[in-house]
């Protein structure tokens, strides 16, 4: 089969520029507007979440005794779990010169910080008293006691903060050529100032460029390992506990596989209708689609493979109380449902992708990321709640509901996210410019020689 | 020294081609104080111009090295010495615990340094420079290649060199920034002022 091109035609670039910042200045259609105040009543059912749980505490959610652990994990792990294919697509697949990483990285970047500050919030939510937040860090305090390092949840609060700075100066590092960009082209005085002060005054002189590349690397080589701890990190929060089904030693690998896979699909759920509505066929080609979804196809089949060896495992063990969480309490217990609707979406559906024609179909590509950010969602509750539900002593066993407030947090962080996306297309040049023009120069280069 | 170009003579190119080869002439015919601005990174032009691989890494390096340890010592002093709490029968010193904390630390400081020294290196935020008042130089991050001179090059002749340029193919030439005076010069002017000969 003919590969198809990462990048349509040759324009010039001065056509290229013109195309990837007008989105900058462009007046938006109607759709976007829509998409503005969907955000907008999303973000502010958020807060309006926030607000009930601050004023009267956890109860307001529906974490109970034995399921202390409730919507606010889940979504916290979901979320961290989407970010890291944004770092996945710049940073190792630039480690691997990987050219057809170049029109969507910033893209991902920019999924990776927006969805990481949904993560952080959940966590800090749930402490209770959010305002004591700062405990977790070793700050010289008057109390005279100290984090304990030997709980995960400072490892937690170094790993989230370390993923957000460092993506955000990545993120930010790659936008600077960019900027410099827009200032120069920019059509308004305002507009040449703003996009100039974010631009620090980068010239692209050579003598910049030459540590430029080389910190671009670095930050990629330091995003990498950051990308395998993080998660790695988030499953040691179960791991190191005694709770039936978390305890298990394929965690880190099998999360860091999971994450990816949302992560993936999280990425064509956004790339698919920006590339439409901005008409950026040219750059996001077909073959950045085939490609998002063979790692799709992959990851799903690391997943895929995590299950089989966790129920293996369980049966291997031997313990009584493993066997009853893979083989009753998961399948036929309490929200068995969501387990199935786990297995279908992370293991069944995504085999569709060993089509070629699924992979060059939009419609198919987006339905089926969408069920796979569905899929990693069980995911997480299945890990989640149903260990709880069902520990050890069946005096204790209790259901998880989730409340009105856990959805409206739930949904509004979605919301929220929608909104930091759309104003990052709004302001930001998302497609990275000065890269996809390096990448022209070396292509005409491949085809004179 | 300066990090960015404060006045000299600055050529524009169409290409990235001909903006390489007039750099290697220039080097080629003496002069040593090039700069190139382009709108991408142009490996080959960093070479032209004499400039060699970035030891960026190497100043990193140990930012990441003190910031691991010092995670780790504030791991230790907080658990193991001030603070030191049995919790499930854990050692007080618990490496492995440790490695967290003390992995991110270091990442995080080689990411900080890094960007930092990028932009001291590389004589930023500066949201004015001499090179902007150049015509047409709100292209170089478009589709122009600019090679410039500095006034501080042993070869620098203004009128030679703004030829050299377009001899060499750019397709406009440009002086810019108001020569400033070297410190030799200063010297001299002091001394010419009391009568001397210079």
């Amino acid at each position: 089969m003919a590969t198809e091109p990462v990048l349509i035609g040759r324009p010039t670039d001065a056509e290229l520029s013109d195309q990837l910042l007008s989105t900058a200045w462009r007046p938006w259609r109607k759709l976007g507007k829509i998409g503005f105040l969907v955000a907008i009543l999303g973000t502010l059912s958020l807060f309006a979440g926030i607000t009930l749980t601050v004023m009267y505490g956890i109860g307001m959610w529906g974490n109970n005794i034995p399921v202390g652990w409730g919507f606010g994990i889940i979504n916290f792990v979901w979320w961290v779990g989407i970010g890291h294919a944004g770092t996945f697509i710049s940073a190792v697949l630039l480690l691997f010169e990987q050219k057809w990483r170049t029109s969507i990285n910033r893209f991902a970047e920019a999924m990776t910080l927006f969805a990481v500050l949904q993560a952080a919030l959940f966590p800090v939510l749930h402490l209770g008293r959010p305002w004591l937040a700062y405990w977790i860090f070793p700050y010289p305090s008057t109390m005279d006691v100290w984090p304990q390092f030997k709980s995960a949840l400072p490892w937690d609060a170094a790993a989230i903060s370390t993923y957000f700075t460092v993506s955000l100066v990545f993120w930010y590092t790659g936008l600077i050529p960019d900027l410099a960009a827009m200032r120069d082209r920019a059509p308004t005085r305002a507009k040449r100032m703003i996009y100039g002060i974010f631009a620090l005054g980068f010239t692209g002189a050579s003598s910049s460029y030459r540590h430029y590349r080389v910190v671009y690397g670095l930050l990629a080589g330091l995003s990498t390992p950051l990308v395998l701890s993080v998660h790695s990190i988030v499953s040691s929060d179960f791991a190191i506990t005694l709770v039936p089904g978390w305890h298990s030693t394929i965690f880190p690998p099998f999360f860091v596989a999971g994450a990816i896979f949302s992560g993936f699909a999280m990425v064509l759920t956004l790339v698919i209708p920006v590339r439409s509505l901005f008409r950026l066929e040219n750059v996001i080609t077909k073959r950045h689609l085939d490609n998002l979804a063979k790692m799709v196809l992959v990851t799903s089949w690391v997943v895929t493979y995590s299950y089989i060896l966790e129920f293996f495992m369980a049966w291997y063990s031997g313990d009584e109380y493993e066997i009853y969480q893979f083989f009753e309490a998961r399948p036929f217990g309490p929200w068995a449902w969501i387990f199935w609707t786990m297995m279908i979406c992370n293991s069944v559906i995504p085999q569709v992708f060993w089509s070629s024609k699924a992979r060059s179909s939009l419609a198919v590509l987006w339905f089926v990321s969408l069920l796979v950010n569905v899929g990693m969602w069980a995911e997480r509750f299945v890990i989640i709640v149903m260990g709880l539900q069902r520990d050890y002593l069946p005096s204790a066993w209790d259901v998880f509901v989730p409340s009105p407030v856990d959805w409206a947090i739930f949904l509004g962080t979605m919301g929220f996210f929608l909104l930091l996306f759309l104003l990052f297309l709004r302001f930001v040049p998302f497609i990275p410019l000065a890269e996809v023009k390096e990448l022209k120069h070396e292509l005409s280069h491949e085809e004179g020689h | 020294m300066r990090r960015t170009l404060q006045g000299g003579i600055v050529g524009a190119f169409d290409t990235p081609e001909e903006v390489i080869r007039a750099a290697h002439e220039l080097r080629k015919a003496g002069y040593r104080r090039l700069e190139g601005y382009t709108p991408y990174p142009l490996l080959e032009l960093e070479r032209a111009i004499g400039q060699g691989r970035s030891r960026i890494a190497f100043v990193v390096f140990p930012f990441a090295i003190a910031g691991a340890a010092a995670a780790y010592l504030v791991q230790w002093w907080t658990n193991a010495v001030d603070y030191p709490l049995n919790s499930g029968g854990r050692p007080a010193h618990a490496a492995p615990a440790f490695v967290p904390a003390t992995f991110e630390m270091a990442v995080l400081l080689s990411a900080l340094s890094a960007c930092v020294i990028l932009a001291v290196w590389s004589g930023l935020p500066a949201l004015w420079q001499p090179i902007f008042e150049v015509h047409g130089f709100e292209r170089a991050s478009i589709d122009k290649f600019f090679l410039a001179i500095s006034d501080l090059d042993p070869a620098f002749d203004r009128e030679a060199t703004a030829r050299k340029l377009t001899e060499l193919g750019a397709s406009h030439v440009d002086a810019f920034g108001a020569r400033p005076a070297t410190e030799a010069e200063m010297y001299g002017r002091e001394h010419r002022m009391e009568g001397e000969e210079p």
